[in-house]
């Protein structure tokens, strides 16, 4: 079953003068349980595909369908209440909201979906001990290293069962052993509980570690392999 | 979660939100003490015009008040008191008087007064009089010559109790009537013009000397409970034929103090805009600041679901949180310092002759009118809240994407 479809999508951004094509007539199609990475140099267009793909940003042509929602006939307002119900996202830089701890932050996507306090609190735990974190469910990311932090940013991306998750350069800001922890813990996310992961990644290690390799460079894919 | 979120977050800078913090305080704190000290300013000339011989209602023979003469006096003063009997309530407090231009002299000195004739048990309940003797004493049902003189008189007289002074004003027949009397107390009022220009004589002592028989020149009423009651007025009105008598309100008899309490609120509503202005700028441009510190965050919050409309309520609440904060501190500092002035009041005996001029008394001790307290509170809320959505709408319009960009 295809969890994200592409079709021809393409996007371009100014930069001062100059007009950059970001994606060009890019398609792809991502089927549900996939481990994928999207890799290539600089600039090739990883980051602009993994925005497009989570609704964070508008393509300039062609189609994004996710779990069956095409993005092009949806509002603001509506792409928001997809993306807090069928998209985790995990960024390079975590992203943890500094005042809160890191129960709070796995809890407050729950609380933007109306869950109660109590299951949330439940959840929050029950994730945050999966992720290896038991011990830290009240520090605050200030309190936590880098690894624990996009750890925590793992764990709230897939607290709410989302349909994929999607980890802009998860392990750009990691170790090696640090990254390579935060891999096995994604690869295991995804055997037991088949969420979808989609990387972007210019790190062997993570190119390594992916079941499937899409190759973008100057916008344009250039191979797509799944690993035997 | 939210408040917690917005209470921690305005908390994250510690000194930008002393400094919102601060200026919220001095402004709420400004504007309910200002307001208390311009309130009193106004009940003070209030409570001190009504007690100065004008009491809530007075009824006079039509002419009078433009022409305080003799010959316009109430000449069967029992018709009037046979309808105030019927028209007041049993508690409401009046008062017959004889008042009449006169000049006083002694030895040294003469100067024009105004002749209070009195009986001092019923005066003494209805104004200042009955309080004020700071030397000597207050007249009795057997002073048929005593008089009352005010501070400033004695001094300006260079006399002091016990001394004569005399009298003279035109009687009934046109002809100049005198009579001596003898000091027997100094009153001290709130005003110095007051005490120059009344002495208080028995009312009977007045009438004889003035060939008034049983004629009163006006009669001055207390309401119970409240100062104004229009149905009591109107009774009043109806009962008294308009061609023979007045009656008119303290508001009538007082037009500078009913001007003032008419132009107060204007005068609030200037310095509230005045104050909120300096206030609103400080809360608009640190707010604006915390907004672009955080732009990344707006954008997480964005990309993990958040609506704008939720991100402008986030903000939003925090400004509230800190409009609140600052409002119950400022209203705290501001209840001390009233409380604290409320014994001593303000004193502007240094300024006596400026205050009075402007009608003030010497003293200004603040009044709270919980009118002035909301509105002052309000105003700091809703135009707080306004100008915080500038910043708060711009965090919600940003895109998921420009906004996680921002460095």
């Amino acid at each position: 079953m295809k969890i994200v479809e592409c079709i021809d999508v393409k996007k371009s951004y100014r930069q001062g003068e100059i007009e950059v094509q970001a994606l060009r007539d890019v398609s792809l199609a991502i089927e549900k349980g996939e481990f994928t990475a999207v890799a290539g140099p600089s600039g090739s267009g990883k980051t602009t595909l993994l925005n497009l793909v989570g609704g964070l940003d508008a393509a300039d042509a062609g189609c994004i369908v996710v779990d069956g929602n095409a993005f092009d006939q949806m509002s603001q307002s509506r792409l928001a209440n997809l993306r807090l119900h069928k998209i985790g996202f995990v960024f390079q830089a975590y992203n943890l909201i500094p005042v809160l701890s890191a129960a709070e932050n796995v809890e407050f996507v729950m609380l933007l979906q109306g869950v109660n306090s109590r299951e949330r609190q439940q959840r929050a735990k029950e994730i945050l001990d999966d992720v290896g974190l038991a011990d830290k469910y009240n520090r605050r990311p200030a309190e936590l290293s880098g690894g624990q932090q996009q750890r925590v940013a793992v764990a709230r991306a897939i607290v709410s069962n989302p349909s994929i998750v999607l980890a802009d350069e998860p392990t750009a800001n990691l170790d090696s052993e640090t990254g390579n922890g935060l891999l096995d813990m994604m690869k295991k996310m995804n055997a037991e509980k088949k969420v979808t992961f989609i990387f972007s990644t210019h790190d062997k290690m993570v190119m390594d570690c992916a079941r499937r390799l899409v190759l973008l460079r100057d916008g344009r894919l250039v191979d797509d392999r799944v690993k035997g | 979660m939210y408040l917690q979120l917005a209470w921690r977050n305005i908390w994250r800078n510690t000194r930008r939100t002393a400094i919102i913090l601060t200026a919220v305080v001095i402004g709420v704190w400004s504007m309910v003490l200002l307001g208390a000290l311009m309130r009193g300013i106004a009940v003070g000339m209030i409570k001190n015009g009504i007690s100065t011989l004008t009491g809530h209602i007075q009824i006079h023979r039509k002419g009078y008040r433009d022409d305080p003469a003799i010959e316009n006096r109430i000449s069967d003063p029992t018709a009037v008191e046979n309808a105030l009997k019927e028209a007041l309530p049993q508690d409401a407090l009046w008062t017959a008087r004889v008042r009449v231009n006169a000049v006083a002299s002694n030895a040294r000195h003469a100067s024009g007064i105004t002749l209070v004739g009195i009986d001092p048990s019923s005066e003494a309940k209805i104004s200042f009089i009955g309080t004020a003797v700071s030397q000597g004493r207050y007249l009795n049902p057997d002073d048929r010559n005593g008089i009352l003189i005010g501070e400033a008189l004695m001094k300006k007289f260079d006399t002091r109790p016990g001394r004569k002074l005399i009298l003279m004003s035109q009687d009934t027949h046109g002809e100049i009537a005198s009579r001596a009397f003898r000091i027997v107390g100094i009153f001290k009022a709130e005003m110095e013009t007051t005490e120059k220009q009344f002495v208080f004589v028995m009312r009977r002592a007045s009438q004889k000397m003035l060939g008034l028989g049983e004629a009163i020149s006006e009669i001055s009423i207390l309401l119970p409970e409240k100062p104004e009651n229009p149905e009591i007025y109107h009774r009043l009105k109806t009962a008294l034929p308009s061609a023979e008598f007045e009656v008119n309100t303290w508001r009538q008899l007082l037009p500078f103090q009913t001007a003032y309490l008419k132009i107060l609120d204007g005068f609030m509503w200037i310095w509230y805009l005045v104050v909120f202005v300096a206030m609103g700028f400080g809360i608009v441009n640190t707010t604006l600041m915390a907004v672009y510190e955080r732009m990344r965050e707006f954008g997480l919050l964005k990309a993990l679901g958040m609506k704008p409309w939720w991100i402008l309520r986030e903000v939003l609440t925090e400004s509230l949180l800190l409009l609140v904060t600052g409002m119950i501190l400022g209203n705290i500092l501001a209840f001390i310092c009233i409380f604290a002035l409320a014994g001593s009041g303000i004193d502007l005996s240094a300024l006596a002759a400026g205050a009075e001029y402007a009608g003030m008394t010497r003293v200004i001790y603040p009044a709270i009118a919980l009118k002035d307290i909301l509105m002052s509170n309000l105003v700091v809320l809703f135009l707080g809240i306004l100008v915080s959505a500038y910043p708060a709408v711009k965090a919600a319009r940003f895109t998921p994407v420009e906004a996680l960009a921002h460095t």
